[in-house]
C-alpha cells in the first residue's frame, strides 16, 4: 500500500516523468574525485535544498547530498552545509505534527523497560543539557572511491560533518523509565518512513552499554541553533564515535528490548566482515560468525587546504586539513611528499574534544613541478590509516590515506 | 583555493534555478517505461545513473532482487525481467 504522503508526491513525480525531455544539466562539478564511478560525474549537480547551501546532489529521492570539501577547512561544519542522507523517501515536512516541536512526542518504552514515558519537546529541553562536539559520518563515506566499485550511494569525501550538539543524555531519559537487567539493546525509530509499507522502516539499535554513555544524547541543538529539518529536526540521537547509521533523525520512539533487534537495517545492512577492521567496540548481541554491525569510526584524515590539482607558488606551501577517529583522540598527523617513505609531523590545531575534527597543518618546501602530499593520522591507541583499501562488499570504513597533487609554479 | 571556490560558484550559478528529479533522463531503450513505472515509485532514477557503468549482469540482478525481496518493491516477475535486461544493457559495464 502506498502511503498518504507518497501518494501526493508520486502523482507529481508521475506527471514530471510524463513530460520528460528536458536535457539533464551539464554539470561537471569541479573537484569531484576522478575515482568516482563515471555515472556519478554524469548525474551529480550542485543544488541547494531548503535551508541549505548548494551541496553535491547524488540522489534526489531519498535525498542524498554531500558536503563539498571546501567546508571542511574548519573543524565545525556549518549547519547549512551539513550533508543530508536519507534511506527512505517519506520525509515529514517541517510543519508535520510528527516533527513540529509544538506537537512532537517521543515515546519511550519497550519490554526491557520498567514502564513507558511520553516526552514533549519542552520536557526534553527541561532535562539537564549536555554538549559534545562530534563527527557525524556516514558508514559509507567514500564508498564511491572503492575499487572495485560496490553498489550504494556513491559518496566522495563529504558524507560527514562535525557539529556542537546539545541535548539531553539518553541515559537520563532511560533512567526515568528504568531498565530491566535483561535489557540488551536500545531501539530507535524516526518519523520518516518508506514509500510502500512493505519496505522495512528504518529502525536501528545500539547496545545498552553504548546507550548509557555520558556522551550519547537526544540532541535538539546543532551549533547553537535548532537542528535543521533535513538533519533530523526537532531531535536526533547522537552516538559520538559511532558511524551515522545509529544517529536516528526525527526520533519519535525509543525502546529497551531484551532480545536483539531484528529487521533488514540491523540483520542485512550496515554490517562488516568479522575480523577485518581494527575495531575495539563490539556490538556483541548482533554479531554472527561472519559479519558484525559497523560500530565505531576508523581513524581518518582529509587534506582540505588545497584541492587536488591546485596551483601554488614555489617556496613554502602550508598544507592542512582535519583528522578524526572514534573518540580515542588524534595523537598525530604525518605528511609525506615521497609516497610514504618519509614522514613529517604536522602541527595539531584547536582541540574541540576527542570526538571532533582535529585540524592539522604543516609548511612544506615546494619546488616547481608536481608535489603530491599524503596525510596519515594516528590515534591515541595507535590505530592508523591504511595504504591499501580494506575491501568489504557494502563499501564501509574507507580510510585509505588521502593525497592531493599540487601544481607548483 | 580561491580558484576552486570561484569554480564552485560558477558551477552553482550555471545550474537551472529549479533542478529536480524530473530532469533525469534515462537512456531511451526498450524497457525504460518499466524502469520508470516501477523504480521511480520509491526512489529517483539518478540512483541508476550513479551506480553505473560498473555494475554487471550479476550485480544488477542482485540489486533488483534486493529491491523486491528485501525492500518490498511490488514488481511483477515479467517487469523485473525487463528491468534487469534494460539495466544490464544500458547501465552495465
Amino acid at each position: 500500500m502506498i502511503t498518504r504522503r507518497r501518494l501526493l508526491e508520486g502523482a507529481s513525480a508521475g506527471a514530471a516523468l510524463a513530460t520528460m525531455g528536458v536535457p539533464l544539466a551539464e554539470a561537471a562539478i569541479p573537484g569531484l574525485p576522478e575515482a568516482l564511478p563515471a555515472g556519478v560525474r554524469g548525474e551529480a549537480v550542485l543544488e541547494a535544498l531548503p535551508g541549505k547551501k548548494p551541496l553535491i546532489k547524488l540522489a534526489y529521492r531519498a535525498p542524498n547530498y554531500e558536503t563539498p570539501i571546501e567546508y571542511f577547512k574548519t573543524p565545525i561544519t556549518p549547519n547549512d552545509a551539513f550533508f543530508v542522507r536519507y534511506h527512505l523517501s517519506d520525509i515529514p515536512a517541517a510543519n508535520d505534527k510528527l516533527i513540529d516541536p509544538k506537537t512532537w512526542k517521543l515515546e519511550v518504552g519497550g519490554e526491557g523497560g520498567n514502564g513507558t514515558l511520553s516526552l514533549g519537546f519542552d520536557d526534553l529541553k527541561a532535562l539537564p543539557a549536555t554538549e559534545v562536539v562530534a563527527v557525524n559520518q556516514c558508514s559509507g563515506n567514500r564508498r564511491g572511491l572503492f575499487h572495485p566499485h560496490v553498489p550504494g550511494v556513491e559518496w566522495g569525501y563529504g558524507a560527514m560533518g562535525c557539529a556542537r550538539w546539545k541535548g539531553a543524555r539518553l541515559k537520563d531519559v532511560l533512567d526515568k523509565v528504568g531498565l530491566k537487567k535483561e535489557a540488551v539493546e536500545i531501539v530507535f525509530n524516526g518519523a520518516e518512513g518508506p514509500a510502500f509499507d512493505k519496505t522495512p522502516d528504518f529502525i536501528k539499535s545500539i547496545p545498552v552499554w553504548k546507550a548509557i554513555e555520558e556522551t550519547t544524547l537526544i540532541a535538539y541543538e546543532m551549533n547553537g541553533a535548532p537542528i535543521p529539518h533535513l538533519n533530523g529536526a526537532p531531535a536526533r540521537i547522537i552516538v559520538p564515535g559511532w558511524t551515522g547509521t545509529y544517529w536516528m533523525k526525527h526520533v519519535i520512539s525509543i525502546k529497551a528490548v531484551t532480545k536483539p533487534e531484528s529487521g533488514f537495517w540491523m540483520n542485512s545492512a550496515y554490517r562488516i566482515p568479522v575480523g577485518k577492521f581494527p575495531i575495539v567496540a563490539h556490538f556483541a548481541t548482533q554479531e554472527n560468525a561472519t559479519t558484525t554491525p559497523i560500530t565505531e569510526m576508523v581513524v581518518n584524515s582529509l587534506i582540505t587546504s588545497h584541492a587536488d590539482g591546485a596551483k601554488v607558488k614555489a617556496g613554502n606551501v602550508t598544507v592542512g586539513g582535519i583528522a578524526w577517529d572514534a573518540g580515542y583522540g588524534i595523537r598525530s598527523v604525518d605528511l609525506s611528499t615521497d609516497g610514504g617513505t618519509n614522514w613529517l609531523k604536522a602541527t595539531l590545531g584547536q582541540d574541540l574534544g576527542r570526538f571532533a575534527f582535529r585540524p592539522f597543518s604543516l609548511a612544506l618546501p615546494a619546488k616547481r613541478g608536481k608535489l603530491t602530499v599524503m596525510a596519515r593520522a594516528t590515534n591515541a591507541i595507535g590505530q592508523t590509516q591504511t595504504a591499501t583499501l580494506i575491501f568489504n562488499p557494502a563499501g564501509y570504513h574507507h580510510n585509505v590515506m588521502h593525497s592531493v597533487t599540487l601544481d607548483v609554479m | 583555493m580561491r580558484t576552486f571556490m570561484l569554480a564552485l560558484l560558477a558551477a552553482a550559478l550555471a545550474l537551472p534555478a529549479l533542478a529536480d528529479e524530473s530532469q533525469i533522463k534515462l537512456k531511451d531503450a526498450p524497457g525504460r517505461d518499466k524502469v520508470e513505472g516501477n523504480c521511480a515509485a520509491c526512489h529517483s532514477l539518478d540512483y541508476i545513473q550513479m551506480n553505473s557503468p560498473f555494475m554487471n549482469a550479476t550485480t544488477w540482478d542482485a540489486e533488483v532482487n534486493k529491491m523486491i525481496k528485501a525492500l518490498g518493491a511490488p514488481i511483477s516477475d515479467d517487469d523485473a525481467k525487463v528491468i534487469k535486461e534494460y539495466l544490464i544493457k544500458n547501465y552495465g559495464g
